[in-house]
């Protein structure tokens, strides 16, 4: 197969996911690989965000085996809520932004650093005596920030708190604010919502840049086909919880069961 | 304005109707209990002094909410003028009261051109320049006054003690703000930590000689350890639940230590705790056995103050040390993921943040401070019962950190100025002293929703602030 050949990022086999008799996901497999923006696709209520709540370990999946390849294999369905994005660097964000408002977007970027810079304040010891060593790391960290910053065009709002920006800002910064985990796997819960096109536009171009110059994996629930098509190099359609097409975007399109799925069944249609 | 005075003075005239309906049965009567009986003493003139001021209070803030400016002004200056007169009144209280009435009508009056005045200049360059070294400065200023303050001639022993409990529930606040204001945990039971670092130090100094500096980072400890033992069980609760719980954690201890009378000495309480001493000596007339007097180590003559104010700087000492741990905890990433998780601890955990050790870590250490307040107290009362650790500890201390803005360390100081010691200097009016506490609070409230301070400078800048032209 050709996924085994290129390497599988992240491979879903059989995931299910049953909230008391209502089945949300239900026996979906499929594989994202490294390098490449996947996206999830489906109608309203299909279970794409049920998928990225079971990887992200929002949710304990009822059956399935969520495996993350690489160096060091994690099996995520194992694993707590927080030790997925500390230990298999799957980062996230959200369908509704969730930034810290109250803090600064510099803090906000700061804060995703949080495992590493902890580890350079030794439990905070270090950090309270001022040790060079902890300053050393700090610099590094709002450097790397900056970098993020400047990338997003948000250098100027630095000191400014994060709830204050436009939202496109925020979404972008909140994208930034994932990727300072260093993530493997980059999950975005429908980054295009709200975006007007120009911004639309803008968001291709950076989910670009992150597949291509940070090499990392992006798995992308979307509604907007103009980001879908353009940008992914795999595209996996649910509904009803069930997979219904995968495949590369052009074929995909011309799937019938996913026109049927789209624009709904006709009773005499060809396909019918 | 002519045609609307008799409008005016019909609601000036309800408005006194309301107070006098009201403080008829505050003011008016007082019961007194004489041996015999309970009798009643009236106060009627008292009463209707107020009720007068509450008239023409009423008609002068009419007048100046309607831009009526000599005449609020004129009725604002005769009232402040009959306040400081010699008049014969009942209470010192009440000139106090018709002072006070005269100066919020003036204020009342010149509030609008104050305002714009105020606002024009904060908006202008050099008002923020103004207003950012004024925030550098004001917190030196304090800390100058604070450490020269038992050396002022005002400072006799009262003035003293009233600064000794300010400055226990300064270090209290500022050791609740980590929990609350910083990591947005919501706790009721506060005072239990603060119980366990007296009883630490009444135990250990009364049972196996210990001293207090000894025991201190002890009590540290325990109450520490007492954090993270209410921590567990709570991790999984937020905002109101997570109230509820503590506040019965809080209970729970006071309850132990008022049942367990083996270990606590029950609501007897806890008597003859050693004070703090100074380099091994002690601050008393006669040194025991084996001991110095600090007045002999010193060569200076023995002054029962000499014991305050060595108390005083310890309290300012360990308030201090609360206060500069947790400015630079915040911007340590322990302290930003405590206000992460404040702002989301739903993104908190998809950023690799560990939550049950975050919060964990924000109990044990705003404990520890209450611990080392608490060892303080038993070292400064000499004796300590259950009933100092009551859930109005709480309550007051809570109110301070809400009240001073949370997260905010200056606003804390002055939330516990007003809050402890506006009643301590109200303290002749007996019972109202409440009223002036509670009133405190609904002022604070209506003006400052927010809390007195309710700015949050960042923990870190990309942009370094400019000083300024």
């Amino acid at each position: 197969m050709t996924l085994q050949e290129s390497g599988t990022l992240i491979e879903v086999e059989h995931l299910s996911m049953r909230f008391g008799g209502l089945v949300a996901v239900d026996d979906v497999s499929f594989a994202a690989r490294p390098r490449e923006i996947t996206a999830i696709i489906g109608p309203n209520g299909a279970g794409k965000t049920t998928v990225f709540n079971c990887i992200t370990g929002f949710y304990k999946p009822t059956a399935g085996r969520l495996t993350l390849r690489g160096e060091q294999e994690f099996l995520l369905e194992r694993m707590l809520g927080h030790e997925i994005g500390q230990k298999a660097k799957v980062a996230r964000t959200f369908q509704n932004i969730r930034l810290f408002p109250g803090m600064t977007v510099l803090e906000n970027l700061l804060v995703a650093q949080h495992n590493k810079l902890m580890r350079a304040s030794g439990m905070s010891i270090f950090g309270l005596l001022g040790l060079k060593r902890f300053r050393d790391a700090e610099r590094a960290a709002i450097d790397k920030a900056r970098g993020w910053l400047e990338r997003i065009r948000l250098v100027v709002d630095a000191d400014r708190p994060a709830g204050e920006l436009p939202y496109g800002a925020q979404r972008r910064l909140e994208i930034a604010r994932a990727m300072c985990t260093d993530p493997r796997l980059l999950c975005l819960d429908e980054p295009a919502a709200g975006l007007n096109p120009r911004e639309s536009a803008e968001l291709n171009e950076l989910l670009v840049s992150i597949r291509d110059r940070d090499g990392v994996g992006v798995l992308l629930i979307e509604h907007d086909m103009s980001v879908v098509m353009r940008i992914s190099d795999h595209v996996v359609v649910l509904d009803y919880g069930r997979k219904i097409a995968d495949g590369p975007p052009d074929a995909v399109r011309n799937d019938p069961a996913v026109i049927r799925a789209y624009l709904g069944t006709a009773v005499d249609g060809p396909d019918a | 304005m002519a045609g609307r005075l008799p409008a005016l003075l019909k609601d000036a005239a309800l408005t006194a109707l309301v107070a006098a309906a009201l403080g008829l049965f505050i003011v008016g009567f007082k019961t007194r209990d004489i041996g015999q009986g309970l009798f009643f003493d009236y106060q009627l003139v008292d009463l209707a002094i107020a009720v007068a001021v509450i008239f023409f209070g009423r008609l002068g803030l009419q007048f100046a909410s309607m831009g009526l400016k000599w005449p609020s002004f004129a009725l604002g200056t005769v009232l402040g003028a009959v306040g400081v007169s010699p008049i014969q009144m009942p209470s010192t209280f009440l000139h106090w009261f018709v002072v006070i009435a005269g100066v919020l009508i003036i204020l009342r009056t010149i509030w609008p051109w104050a305002n714009t005045a105020i606002a024009t200049v904060r908006h202008s360059e050099r008002g923020k320049a103004f207003g950012r070294r004024g925030a550098k400065w004001f917190g030196a200023v304090l800390l100058v006054a604070a450490v020269a303050m038992p050396f002022a001639p005002f400072a006799d022993q009262k003035t003293m003690d009233l600064a000794v409990l300010i400055l226990t529930y300064v270090m209290l606040g500022w050791g609740l703000n980590i929990v609350v204001g910083l990591a947005g945990l919501l706790d009721l039971g506060y005072v239990a930590f603060y119980a366990v670092g007296a009883y630490a130090y009444a135990l250990l100094s009364t049972q196996y000689g210990l001293g207090f500096w000894a025991v201190l980072p002890l009590a540290g400890m325990f109450a520490a350890s007492f954090g993270l033992l209410l921590g567990f069980p709570v991790l999984r609760l937020r905002g109101d639940y997570l109230a509820i719980v503590t506040m019965g954690f809080g209970e729970i201890i006071r309850l132990v230590l008022l049942n367990w009378v083996d270990l606590s000495n029950g609501p007897a309480g806890i008597g003859g705790i050693p004070g703090p001493t100074f380099f091994g000596a002690v601050f008393a007339e006669t040194a025991p056995t084996g001991r110095q007097t600090f007045a002999e180590m010193m060569n200076i003559p023995f002054s029962s103050n000499q014991r305050l104010i060595y108390l005083y700087y310890i309290i300012l000492l360990l308030a201090l040390i609360t206060n500069f741990f947790t400015q630079r905890i915040r911007r340590l990433p322990v302290g930003r993921a405590w206000e992460a998780l404040r702002e989301d601890e739903t993104a908190c955990k998809a950023l690799g943040i560990n939550p049950t050790n975050t919060k964990l870590t924000a109990f044990a250490v705003g404990a520890m401070f209450a611990g080392f307040a608490g060892s303080f107290f038993a070292a400064k009362q000499r004796f300590i019962s259950p009933e100092s650790f009551s859930f109005i500890e709480s309550a007051i201390i809570l109110s301070i950190v809400v009240l001073g803005g949370m997260g905010s360390q200056i606003g804390v100081v002055l939330a516990a100025v007003l809050l402890i010691g506006l009643p301590e200097w109200f303290r002749d009016l007996g019972a109202y002293r409440m009223i002036v506490f509670g009133l405190a609070m609904v002022l604070i409230m209506a003006f400052r929703p927010r809390g007195l301070i309710a700015h949050r400078e960042p923990s870190v800048r990309l942009h370094p602030v400019r000083a300024g032209p």
